[in-house]
């Protein structure tokens, strides 16, 4: 059913053997390649637009949903529109990679918007990798937007491995349950002519919200990155925005961190570096015993990890 | 054994180490002490390949290293521990000690190298080296990942700077124990007298030169006589 392309892409994007196990939907190539449900986790497509829903059903425990998109052939324009019901008191894991391999001329682009409803006391954890492969462009642009209950939280770990040329990220969460939580952990490497663009707005709207926003980036050669996280307090809350980049060759890159304080109750920090990797790291690391190369890839791993 | 031959090294005129005649055997016990600025971490950067020296050479097993990098002394099985040990990003405690130990290592061997340093490695094993440690707790982990080299030369840079009492005791008592087992010839750049009485030899460096050489009954009630608090342009010139 899936070819050997596809299957390694899988692997690379969402940790997938095959179909893998439990409630799995894979999209390859704009349409729905398998799809299996499980007991407390119903995916369904929508009959309005391009996408699926996904019910998780309150208090299910312990579970995984993998939802992983595909693109291999050249030229190809996908759109999709995932929306996450999850329910009260539900722990859920959400792995949900995208990955094109352009072995033509063509520019291949996938844009997702993903909505997720975070019912109260809930717990998400959403990975998501990014990964291009070929010699055609690669665009990726993902669009996430959250809604948190009371005690909600939401983990969103996004990665960019490499391949992809051009990228235009935006994340919103809304805390609008009490001691609602978001953890966003973006990690991004550009190199060659690569450009890369994210935005975030986080609205913490409730009492006791949390947000902890931590970008880690790598530009290399003459690729450039833009950052644009913004954090608003309208509550008495607490947020901290944290933008470290790594920068190598003729890259560029522009950090701009935004908080906004509406509340006297309201805590917010920012923080942002950029710069070269520091010459006594590889120096330490040399004198383990690593050459300069590796050394340097070493930390390059670490930090994006 | 190692061997320093007529090394300097010299920065804008100025001498920092100014023909340093050194040896090292196998197996020994050395403490460099001397005033700041008397060119101790300079000769230990020497050695190790992160300086490169303006005269003279250096030879470890017989073989010239002079010309050599950092990491081919590495490999040659010469470890160093740095005073300032940076942090890392992402950088877990456990990479560290697997990149230092060349091969992946159980918790166990891992807490072994710890708990020599004084630290649990139940606590530490998983936590990034970057600024949520603090100095001493860097710098100890710095010093484990000398200890899982497990190299016929281990070069300690100032060991107890940043070091609560607790986990400097029992740094001693490992510095002692690789020694008695005679594991490794130990050169440690240092101040603290309970390290300066583990040595077999100790010298002084100052002004880039070797000022005394010998055991600690000899050189120590120098150290003592010539450390005197007080100001020595008052003393000698009578005005500051």
């Amino acid at each position: 059913m899936l070819n050997d392309i596809q299957k390694r892409i899988l692997e690379i994007v969402a940790d997938m053997k095959d179909t893998g196990s439990g409630a799995v939907n894979i999209r390859s190539d704009g349409e729905k390649a398998f799809r299996r449900n499980t007991e407390h986790i119903v995916i369904e497509s929508k009959t309005d637009k391009d996408g699926i829903d996904i019910r998780i059903a309150p208090g299910t425990k312990k579970e995984a949903v993998h939802i992983p998109v595909l693109l291999t052939k050249t030229g190809l324009q996908d759109m999709v529109y995932n929306d996450f019901y999850i329910g009260e008191d539900a722990e859920v894991d959400i792995i949900a990679g995208c990955g094109i391999h352009n072995c033509g001329e063509g520019h291949s682009q996938h844009d997702g918007v993903h909505t997720f409803y975070v019912g109260k006391n809930a717990s998400v954890k959403y990975v998501e990798k990014h990964y291009g492969e070929g010699d055609g462009k690669r665009t990726l642009n993902p669009q996430t937007v959250v809604y948190l209950q009371e005690g909600a939280t939401i983990t969103l770990e996004t990665t960019q491995i490499r391949g992809v040329d051009d990228t235009k990220r935006y994340t919103k969460v809304i805390c609008e349950g009490e001691n609602s939580e978001v953890i966003i952990r973006e990690n991004l490497l550009t190199e060659g002519e690569q450009f890369a663009h994210s935005e975030m707005d986080v609205f913490l709207n409730a009492a006791g919200s949390r947000a902890q926003i931590i970008s880690r980036s790598v530009a290399k050669d003459r690729s450039v990155q833009v950052f644009y996280p913004r954090a608003e307090g309208n509550s008495a809350c607490f947020g901290h925005v944290q933008c470290d980049a790594i920068i190598m060759g003729g890259a560029k890159v522009r950090a701009i961190p935004e908080i906004t304080c509406n509340h006297v109750d309201a805590s917010l920090i920012h923080e942002a570096a950029i710069g070269r990797i520091a010459g006594e790291q590889i120096l330490k690391l040399m004198t383990l015993g690593m050459d300069a190369e590796a050394a340097e890839q070493k930390i390059l791993e670490g930090f994006l990890r | 054994m190692l061997e320093i031959k007529n090394l300097s090294y010299r920065v804008e005129n100025a001498d920092i180490v100014n023909s340093v005649d050194l040896l090292v055997p196998d197996r020994s016990f050395m403490v460099i002490t001397g005033p700041n600025g008397g060119g101790k971490t300079s000769l230990a950067k020497l050695v190790m390949g992160i300086s490169t020296p303006t005269g003279g050479s250096i030879f470890w097993d017989g073989q010239d290293i002079t010309a050599l990098s950092v990491t081919q002394r590495a490999r040659l099985g010469i470890s160093y521990g740095f005073q300032q040990p940076p942090r890392f990003k992402g950088m877990k405690v456990r990479d560290l000690l697997e990149i230092a130990a060349g091969e992946h290592i159980s918790h166990d061997k891992a807490c072994s190298y710890l708990t020599k340093v004084g630290l649990c490695a139940r606590d530490y094993i998983e936590r990034d080296v970057d600024s949520s440690l603090s100095g001493g707790e860097v710098k100890r982990i710095e010093i484990a990942t000398v200890l899982a080299r497990r190299c016929k030369l281990m070069i300690f840079d100032e060991p107890e700077a940043g070091i609560d009492l607790w986990s400097f005791a029992r740094l001693t008592e490992t510095f002692q124990e690789i020694h008695d087992r005679k594991e490794a010839s130990i050169l440690i750049i240092s101040h603290q007298e309970r390290i300066i009485r583990l040595a077999d030899e100790i010298v002084l460096l100052a002004g880039g030169k070797i000022t005394a050489k010998g055991s600690v009954d000899e050189v120590y009630p120098q150290i003592v006589s010539d450390t005197v608090a007080g100001c020595n342009r008052l003393e000698v010139k009578g005005a500051c």
